[in-house]
């Protein structure tokens, strides 16, 4: 089959393509190749998430009690306010990605400028819930006390809500430090993006990082109802 | 000693002159190794730097099997001690094994294997490499400087509260090569889905192709867990966010849970990439495709995959309840199943093969006799009545020695000897790789068999104080610890010599089907001159009986080698990452003659 010298697939040259990595035969194999290690890449984050998912499990189903009692000491409104936040975001930000794939520049740059001011908005409210923690000396460690000044819920043993806030430190500090990383990487690409540098000439940048920025509000839909919305019984 | 001469068969060809230019000698600056994106090099930097820290295991246990002649110790105090076999723990798993024959074979050979230039993502391919250079560097540091004794699994709570050594260090260092891990693994997996060459699917790649895979799903999926697992004793020691922490109601086994996760997949990580090198290696070395092709394929797939259920026998002897511990018990019996199946298959392959005892092959005959036995081990363990016996003694510690040394590391020494003059482009000496591969033999089996009785026998591990009467066993350990260094040290000294004195190798010295062995050695920077297009199914060798498939295999193979022919222009325009050499350097592949029995 491979007997016509003309018919044997030779390695592309480069000529116009200057988006296509040495590697590649041509762009769809690059933006399918980019796409599927994306996704691979949020499968390792989900497992990421997961394990610490797996604690929270553990121990709301050892101490029910304990963490309905203790989530009284979360704002549920300023929580649902972020998560509102984060919903946005996502959806400004899959406007960014299908404008960069329609190369509508002005759109594209301010999809990507109102889902960082989003992602600014989530900090900071989530920096005022967790002053307010500091405040009422509900921060794990040594200076950690419950109950706290004005608690009228109900009577639980104060180390284990201890735990509770441990988690809620550790779960909401995680997902804040991934909204902070994906801020930093729309910052540079703003940066690029306004210099008309060639490396975000095409979509596939824009679009990875709007599949990122999904998993985040993701992460946070099923972080909100955990933690804010426990019921009671 | 002689080096290799051609066997009946080896593909005719221009050996490469002096002046052949390859992916090694294409620019020898020291920013054009740092810098680069070629995943050979990278395969070859990592080489370099596993070397490095297997040195420093060894050294570590080196000193563990001395202290442990005498039932009383002998120059160690208990705390010096315990960070030794922690060192020797943590460099072994995180910064030796693991990346072992992924990084090292897998980053050179699966491009090649597929058919492509380079990986998916050559730059996360170096990312990878210096993530695992700093890890590495900062926990040899964490050791050199204080050292850690929490041994390499971490145990809360005396990890995260009461250890008073570089926990922290040493975690943050885990993670980071945890990191590399991830990105070879995503690398691996992208690579595979969609640079196939034309015509190669899946079921005509190779099985250390498959293994790959399968190890790289493992290394996706687990790896997370323990980084975060592991990380959450960072934060305990440093923000006091006790997850783990009884005094808050938390659960100490919970992290044993948590670990062992990913750990237990992790032994997976560490051998079914060996397990993929040893299928290439019988199936060359008994001249035949490997029997039962997807069998052997299918069960990498399931080791990954039931491998991930069976953490729990970790926990036997812990709060885990009885009713889990029997359920992970069968599931690790039916973990056994897909590896007794791989050695089933590659027993079938060699009855009746032309079997050329080459070192690889002795590498490869080793693994499987004492992959068999670490593996039969390993079902007394994940027995429950036996394993509340024989759990923390010494027996596990040989099981997984058999396993982990006897399997993974012959089948990567296997492996870099098979493919040393494709790497290379070198041939190393012959003679000297057979001695070293029986004396490694004879050390590994004097090392650890007196460790399967003396475990059975009731010896605790990690124990620095042992009684009196175990001492035999113990010098009968140590003995063959200093045997087993000799055979490890003497290949170290044969390949180096053989990169400036070795007999210089043609495309192959092997007469190896698979598409790497129709390359230079060593290969140019871009591995191919054209695109390969395969329509024939995996290892077309020739036959002893004449199948019509087969043989039509063989033709197209050979048709193949035939038709490469690399046109001049093109190639000058191509080869973006260095200079090309005139075509007259270039190795001719010459159709193979009638007298050829082989390929």
């Amino acid at each position: 089959m491979s007997s016509e010298a003309a018919e044997v697939p030779r390695f592309r040259p480069r000529e116009a393509d200057e988006d296509l990595g040495v590697q590649y035969e041509d762009m769809e194999q690059q933006n399918e190749s980019y796409i599927v290690g994306m996704w691979t890449f949020l499968v390792t984050e989900i497992m990421f998430f997961g394990a610490l998912f797996l604690a929270y499990l553990t121990y709301r189903t050892l101490y029910p009690s304990v963490f309905m009692a203790a989530h009284y000491e979360l704002d549920v409104k300023l929580g649902a306010i972020n998560t509102v936040v984060l919903l946005t975001s996502s959806f400004s930000m899959a406007i960014a990605v299908w404008a960069a794939q329609t190369k509508n520049r002005a759109i594209e740059i301010g999809g990507l400028i109102f889902t960082m001011i989003c992602a600014c908005a989530f900090l900071v409210i989530k920096g005022f819930e967790w002053a307010a923690k500091f405040e009422h000396r509900l921060v794990p460690g040594p200076l950690y006390a419950w109950p706290p000044h004005g608690y009228a819920g109900p009577v639980v043993p104060g180390n284990e809500t201890q735990m509770f806030f441990c988690l809620y430190f550790a779960m909401t500090g995680l997902h804040a430090l991934h909204v902070i990383i994906g801020l930093l990487v729309m910052i540079v690409l703003l940066v690029l993006i306004l210099k008309d540098s060639p490396l975000v000439r095409y979509y596939m940048p824009v679009e990875m990082t709007g599949l990122y920025w999904h998993f985040v509000d993701v992460v946070w839909i099923f972080l909100f109802p955990l933690y804010y919305l426990i019921p009671s019984h | 000693m002689a080096s290799i001469t051609a066997r009946p068969g080896e593909l005719p060809g221009e050996f490469p002159e002096e002046g052949h230019v390859s992916y090694l000698n294409w620019s020898h600056t020291l920013r054009s190794w740092l810098l680069t994106v070629d995943h050979k090099r990278i395969a070859v930097l990592y080489l370099v730097s596993i070397t490095f820290t297997f040195a420093l295991g060894a050294v570590a246990i080196g000193l563990v099997r001395l202290e442990l002649t005498q039932p009383n110790g002998l120059f160690l105090e208990n705390d010096t001690y315990n960070k030794m076999f922690s060192m020797h723990g943590i460099l072994m798993v995180f910064f030796f094994l693991v990346p072992s024959i992924p990084a090292t074979l897998g980053n050179f050979l699966l491009p090649i294997m597929v058919g492509a230039r380079d990986l998916a993502f050559p730059r996360l391919n170096l990312l990878s490499w210096y993530l695992y250079i700093i890890g590495a560097l900062m926990a040899i540091g964490a050791m050199l400087f204080g050292g850690v004794d929490t041994g390499w699994t971490f145990y809360t709570p005396y990890s995260s509260i009461y250890s008073n050594t570089n926990v922290t260090v040493t975690i943050l260092a885990v993670f980071l090569g945890g990191f590399s891990s991830i990105a070879t693994g995503i690398n691996f997996i992208v690579t595979t889905h969609k640079m196939r060459a034309p015509g190669l699917t899946w079921f005509r790649l190779p099985l250390f192709v498959w293994a790959m895979y399968a190890t790289s799903i493992i290394m996706v999926l687990g790896t997370p867990v323990v980084a975060i697992t592991l990380s959450l004793i960072v934060v305990e020691r440093v923000l006091h966010i006790g997850i783990f922490d009884p005094a808050l109601g938390g659960d100490p086994v919970l992290f044993q849970h948590m670990f062992w996760f990913y750990s237990h997949p992790a032994v997976y990580i560490m051998i079914l990439p060996g397990m993929g090198v040893i299928s290439e290696l019988i199936a060359c070395f008994s001249r035949k495709r490997i029997f039962g092709y997807s069998f052997v394929a299918f069960s990498s797939l399931a080791i990954a995959i039931i491998g991930f259920f069976v953490w729990g026998h970790h926990l036997f002897v812990t709060s885990q309840s009885m009713y889990a511990g029997m359920v992970f018990s069968i599931l690790s019996f039916l973990v056994a199943i897909p590896s007794a199946i791989k050695v089933f298959n590659w027993t079938a392959t060699i009855y009746k093969g032309r079997v050329w005892l080459a070192s690889p092959m002795l590498y490869a005959l080793g693994f499987i006799g004492l992959f068999l036995i670490g593996g039969l081990t390993g079902l007394f363990l994940a027995t429950l009545g036996t394993d509340v016996h024989l759990h923390d003694t010494y027996f596990v510690i040989a099981h997984f020695h058999y396993v982990m040394v006897g399997g993974a590391i012959m089948a990567y020494l296997g492996g870099v000897h098979f493919w040393w003059p494709k790497i290379t482009g070198r041939l190393y000496p012959e003679g000297w790789a057979k001695l070293a591969a029986g004396i490694t033999f004879i050390g590994f089996n004097l090392t650890f068999f007196p460790q399967f009785v003396v475990g059975y026998l009731g010896n605790p591990r990690r124990y620095h104080i042992y009684p009196e009467e175990f001492q035999v066993w113990h010098i009968l350990s140590s003995a063959g610890a200093s045997v087993l260094a000799v055979g490890y040290t003497i290949p170290l000294i044969y390949l180096l010599w053989s990169l400036k004195y070795g007999e210089r190798s043609g495309p192959n010295p092997w007469g190896a089907a698979g598409l790497e062995w129709t390359t230079d050695s060593p290969p140019i920077s871009h591995n191919f001159h054209e695109q390969p297009v395969v329509t024939w199914e995996a290892y077309p060798y020739n036959p002893e009986v004449e199948e019509f498939e087969a043989q039509q295999d063989r033709e197209a193979f050979q048709a193949y080698l035939g038709g490469i022919q690399p046109a001049v222009e093109e190639e000058a325009a191509l080869d973006t990452q260095g200079p090309h050499a005139s075509p007259a350097a270039q190795p001719h592949h010459a159709p193979p003659t009638d007298e050829d029995e082989d390929l």
